[in-house]
Order: structure tokens, then C-alpha cells, then sequence
């Protein structure tokens, strides 16, 4: 495909991206992003997530390619002149200005008069509900209140695009969720459009519209959270976003659209063919957690059962985590619903799990 | 002070060596600034002597005077040597901070090539021996017609005064965070813009250091002025170096009192100047 032709807000085509003129970081990168799109970069680190968001703000030129904003070429224009909105990792603020100062920092680049400035800031301080911070130094903030600081930096001089580098990674678990919806409403009321670099998944999949889950210096899947938690295409996806079991197997038949899987450990599975081309294809088998059935009535009749024996089982609250012994893995985790007439399995107990074929996914078996 | 007291349990060698350690402290100290401080009551010498007076010792005010001071402000020579000092050190700072401080921002940038070899000749003023640099720059200003000159001895004084800015201002950027170079940028600032509104006042500390080593440098240079200057470009400290040889006046007593006081007021300034702007950088809590 050329991006090119597509008519996205920010087009990536063909770009590659090489330091040292020889390893390529990034691999002919293809993206497209729609106006007002909340898309998500994620990946490990190394994958060429932040390498993309760094040509796209224009602090790295890409090696080969194009990238568009707004049907534009932009490799020849220098990062200020972009007008791109950036929040970086470490909130960046400067350290001799107080937060009004830092804010209309932007706002003075760009000659607005005095009064337009002084509006302009305390709107954006209280879209933030950061009001009354305006006469403090970012010394004198707490992590979470600087990172509100430089989200409104970057959006007091209304930019169409922000791109966000891991905003949240120095914030504790609970400010980090906070912000992830306060990010993402913003985001979504202002109408801008978003491209978030993380490594987390779970920011990943709350906040976005769609993921781009990088590895190797490629897109391995460009969907929606749901479709790519769901229905991941390849076995790196689908070990990357979540909790993951996964057994390896060797495809005998497929038929209508369903894969029977032969275990290495003799036992034959249903399971969903979809990278896996042809009887014989070595495949890893990932299913879910909470796609595990140990109700065999919730199952069709001729559904394919798997012993398992009970390992562990440890009481969560709100779900049962249970690991099992399933085909030779040990590790094997089911989830279950702390339902009244939800059973507690005790460790050494024998019982039979199943699934639907299409929650069981044969993937490519990696290298 | 309270770490410097002893620990109950401190034993009887560790309590020899504790007093010890303040005695040799305190003459450290004594020997650094007892030079110094003796000639400051010696400036108000009476009499033509580089030594207290009977009169001196027995506090007989009629034994102190001005005298000296009056020999300064009134002989034209000291006149001219002090006019010369105060054009020719202020130039050589400010050429000084202005090189010094754009070759360390660009000597610290990642993709400047040689930048330990580039960083090692300009340093190189500091550590090869002043008279050779003196005779170098002798021979290779007379060549050119800068020997003689206000612009040839500014010159010599910026190439020694150079380094000191350089090294305080690389030392001041190792804590520079370059993402707020990026920061600006994205937020529309030009190079120009980033420079004098960002990176400069977070610098500045380092900045204001070095240009005092450089105005400290050029004030009390007398080799290098020997050999590139002529006889109307005398400094204060050759004066003094004529005074000393030729005149054995006390006048270079009072002099020398009031260059200490003036280095004493300059120091001060520039070190309030500099915690103010350390605390600016959120460095130290306001």
C-alpha cells in the first residue's frame, strides 16, 4: 500500500530510519492518521515507536520517505516551524519561568498582544484545573501537576497535532489512570489529533482509537484495542497486549474456517487459523485467560476438551486466578468471575477446560 | 557547625587528631591571607616605609595618613596605568564570554567533530607556560601590527581568559537538560530565540563565573602585557611591577589595598549575582 494517496491528516510513506547508515530502526513505515485520531505508538523499547514520533516532530530526519502532515511534505521543515505540540517524558517545563510564563512562552513566539496572552493562558490552566498555578515554579510542583503543566503548554497555542513521548511513565499507578482519561477527554473535546508514545499496553488500549503495536522497527498490527486484544495476527501481538496462554502445536487439517491443532503432547484442540497456511505449519496457540470455559454445558457438544490439572489458585477479589498444568505448561492461567456459583478449584484437582474456536488463535510459531 | 563536633565517643588519638586537623586549617588560611592582610594597614603608612613604624605599633594617629592614596589618585602614571586597566580588562571579558560561552555550547553538542581536540587547543592558553604563550604572541602580533596596541593586548587577554569561560559554562551544560532545547522548539521558538530565552539564563550561573575569571585574569596579567603591550597601554599590575623595581614607593600599598577591596566588592556582586539567578533555575528552593 502507499499511504501516500490516502488523504490522512499525518501520512507516513515509505519512511525508513538508519543512525548509523548500516541497521535500519525503522522498516518501511506505512501510517495513516486520521484528523482528531487518538492513535497510540506501542511497542518495547528499541521497537522505533519513539524514533517515528521524533521524525514526525522533526528532531530525527527520516533516512528514506515522506511524511505528510495535512497533505503536506514536512522532512524540509525545521521542528519550529512545524506547529506540533509535544509533551515529553520528562515534562520538559523551564525551570527559570513560572507555569504562566512557560505558557505563554509559545503564545509570545507567535506575537499574540498581551491580553490574548494572558487569556489565552489562564483558559488553558483551568482546562487543566491547574487556575491558580500560574505564579509557581515547576520546582515547586508535584510530578502530576507539572505533567498537567506541559499538557497545557502543549495545547495553549492550539495545535492540530500533540504527540505525547511515555507522558505518564514517571507518575504512580494512580495519577497515571487519572490522567490516562483526563488525557484522553481533553484530547477528544479539543478535537486534536493524538499520537501517544508508550510501552504499556494498558494506557495503550484505554486511551486510544487505535494502536499501532511496533516491533522491530515495523507495525505488526494497526486496529482498534478491541480488535487487537481480540483478534491479535500475529503471535508477537498477541504475547505483547495482555495476559497470554499459549501452547505449542502442529496443525493437522483446516476446515471451514477452524484448525485442529495437535499438542506436542498428543492432544488434539479447535482453534482459529490465522496465520497458519496449511496441515503440517508448526503453530503457537494463544487463548485468553478469561476465554477459558471449565463449563463444559457453555460449550458446543462436539467442542474439543483438554485435561488440565490445578497448580495454584489465588483469590484476586473480584476474579479467580487459577494456573493449571495444561498440555505440558505450567503456566497456564485461567481467570473466572467471583460469582456465587463459581467454583473454587483446589490445587491437585483434575478437571477439563475448552474453549470456543474462535477465542483459541493459531498463530505463527516464533523463531 | 554541629558536624564538626566530636562524638561522645570519639577516642583520645581521635581527639588529638580533630584539633589537630582545625590548627592546620587555621594556618592554612593564616598563610594564604596574612600577605594580604598586612599591607592593608601598611597602605596608611605616614612615612615613605614598607614597614610598621615605631609610631605605627604605639597606634599614634599621627603616624597614619592618606598619603599614599592621595600619591595614586594625583600621579599621572598610576592615572594612566588604571584608565588602561579598566578599558582593556571589561573588553577582554566580554570578548572572552562571548567566544568562550558559544564555543562551549557548540563543543558540547554530540555531532561536532573533534570536538577533545578542538576543546584541548583552546584550553591549551591555561596550561602552557604564560611566558611562552607571551613570546609567541610577541613575535606573531609584531608580524601583523597588533604589538602595541589596545586591540593586540585585549586580544592576548581574551585567548588567556578564553578557557576559564569555556570550562565553567561546558561545566554548567553538563546539567543542561537538552529536552528543553526540543521543548522550545516545538513550541515554535527558532534557534535564535531558544538560545537567549532558554538555554542562556539556565546557563548563565557558569556564564558569570567564567567571565569573572576572565576579568580577574586580564585585571592582573603582567607578562603577557609586557611583551604585546608598549608603554601606553601600562596596566595597574605593571605599574606596580615598575613601582616595586624602580620606585620602591608605598604607593603600590595603597594600590594594592584598593584592588583588594575592589575584588572583594566584585566577588561579592557576581556571587550574589549568580545565586540569584541558580535559584531562578529552581536549582536551590527560593
Amino acid at each position: 500500500m502507499t499511504a501516500a494517496t490516502d488523504n490522512g491528516f499525518v501520512v507516513f510513506d515509505r519512511v525508513q530510519k538508519s543512525y548509523d547508515g548500516e541497521t535500519l530502526v525503522v522498516k518501511d513505515l506505512n501510517l495513516s492518521i486520521g484528523k482528531g485520531e487518538f492513535l497510540t505508538m506501542l511497542g518495547p523499547s528499541g521497537s522505533g515507536k519513539t524514533t517515528c514520533l521524533m521524525m514526525l516532530a522533526g528532531f530525527e530526519t527520516a533516512t528514506h520517505g515522506e511524511i505528510l502532515l495535512d497533505g503536506k511534505p514536512i522532512n524540509n521543515i525545521p521542528p519550529h516551524k512545524r506547529g506540533i505540540g509535544m509533551v515529553f517524558q520528562n515534562y520538559a517545563l523551564f525551570p527559570h519561568m513560572t507555569v504562566a510564563e512557560n505558557l505563554a512562552f509559545p503564545l509570545e513566539v507567535r506575537k499574540f498582544g498581551k491580553s490574548e496572552r494572558e487569556e489565552k493562558v489562564q483558559r488553558a490552566l483551568e482546562m487543566v484545573q491547574m487556575g491558580a498555578f500560574g505564579g509557581r515554579r515547576p520546582a515547586q510542583l508535584s510530578g502530576g501537576q507539572q505533567q498537567r503543566i506541559a499538557l497545557a503548554r502543549a495545547l495553549v497555542f492550539e495545535p492540530d497535532l500533540v504527540l505525547m513521548d511515555e507522558p505518564l511513565g514517571a507518575l504512580d499507578k494512580q495519577l497515571r489512570e487519572h490522567m490516562q482519561f483526563e488525557i484522553t477527554r481533553l484530547a477528544h473535546n479539543l478535537g486534536i489529533t493524538t499520537v501517544y508514545v508508550t510501552h504499556d499496553q494498558t494506557e495503550a488500549l484505554t486511551m486510544s482509537d487505535r494502536v499501532a503495536v511496533f516491533n522491530d522497527g515495523r507495525i505488526q498490527q494497526l486496529d482498534a484495542p478491541d480488535v487487537l486484544y481480540e483478534q491479535p495476527v500475529n503471535s508477537f501481538v498477541a504475547q505483547f497486549i495482555g495476559e497470554n496462554n499459549t501452547l505449542m502445536g502442529t496443525v493437522k487439517e483446516i476446515e471451514n474456517g477452524v484448525a485442529l491443532v495437535e499438542l506436542d503432547d498428543g492432544e488434539v484442540i479447535d482453534a482459529k487459523p490465522v496465520n497458519v497456511k496449511k496441515p503440517g505449519d508448526r503453530t503457537l496457540v494463544s487463548i485468553r485467560p478469561e476465554r477459558v470455559e471449565i463449563n463444559k454445558d457453555r460449550l458446543s457438544p462436539n467442542a474439543h476438551l483438554i485435561h488440565a490439572e490445578v497448580l495454584e489458585f489465588i483469590y484476586m477479589g473480584d476474579i479467580y486466578r487459577t494456573r493449571l498444568r495444561v498440555a505440558g505448561n505450567e503456566d497456564f492461567v485461567i481467570k473466572t468471575r467471583n460469582a456465587p456459583d463459581q467454583r473454587r478449584m483446589k490445587p491437585g484437582e483434575h478437571i477439563e477446560i475448552g474453549w470456543l474456536p474462535e477465542d483459541c488463535r493459531a498463530l505463527d510459531a516464533p523463531a | 557547625m554541629s558536624q564538626m563536633d566530636l562524638p561522645p565517643y570519639a577516642t583520645p588519638g581521635q581527639r588529638l587528631w580533630h584539633y589537630t586537623f582545625k590548627l592546620i586549617c587555621g594556618l592554612i588560611f593564616f598563610f594564604l591571607i596574612a600577605p594580604i592582610l598586612v599591607i592593608i594597614p601598611l597602605s596608611f603608612n605616614a612615612l615613605d616605609f614598607f614597614t610598621f613604624t615605631p609610631g605605627m605599633l604605639a597606634f599614634d594617629p599621627e603616624a597614619y595618613s592618606l598619603k599614599h592614596y592621595r600619591d595614586f589618585f594625583n600621579s599621572p602614571d598610576w592615572q594612566q596605568a588604571l584608565a588602561n586597566s579598566i578599558r582593556i580588562a571589561p573588553s577582554a571579558t566580554i570578548l572572552s564570554v562571548v567566544l568562550g560561552t558559544l564555543a562551549a555550547v557548540g563543543l558540547s553538542q554530540d555531532h561536532v567533530p573533534f570536538r577533545r581536540t578542538i576543546m584541548a587547543i583552546l584550553i591549551s592558553p591555561m596550561i602552557v607556560p604564560l611566558i611562552i604563550s607571551a613570546a609567541g604572541m610577541y613575535f606573531f602580533y609584531a608580524r601583523i601590527g597588533l604589538q602595541g596596541t589596545y586591540l593586540g593586548v585585549v586580544l592576548a587577554h581574551a585567548a588567556l581568559g578564553i578557557p576559564f569561560v569555556i570550562i565553567t559554562v561546558t561545566a554548567t551544560l553538563v546539567g543542561f537538560d537538552r529536552s528543553l532545547t526540543r521543548a522550545s522548539a516545538s513550541l515554535g521558538a527558532g534557534p535564535l530565540r531558544t538560545f537567549f530565552k532558554v538555554q542562556m539564563p539556565l546557563i548563565l550561573p557558569g556564564v558569570i563565573s567564567g567571565g569573572l575569571f576572565a576579568f580577574i585574569t586580564s585585571f592582573d596579567e603582567v607578562v603577557v602585557v609586557l611583551f604585546v603591550g608598549s608603554a601606553n597601554q601600562k596596566t595597574l599590575p605593571w605599574q606596580m611591577f615598575i613601582g616595586l623595581r624602580e620606585q620602591i614607593s608605598p604607593t603600590i600599598l595603597a594600590v594594592a589595598t584598593v584592588l583588594v577591596a575592589v575584588s572583594i566588592l566584585l566577588l561579592t556582586a557576581v556571587e550574589l549575582l549568580r545565586r540569584r539567578s541558580e535559584r531562578l533555575r529552581g536549582l536551590s528552593p527560593g
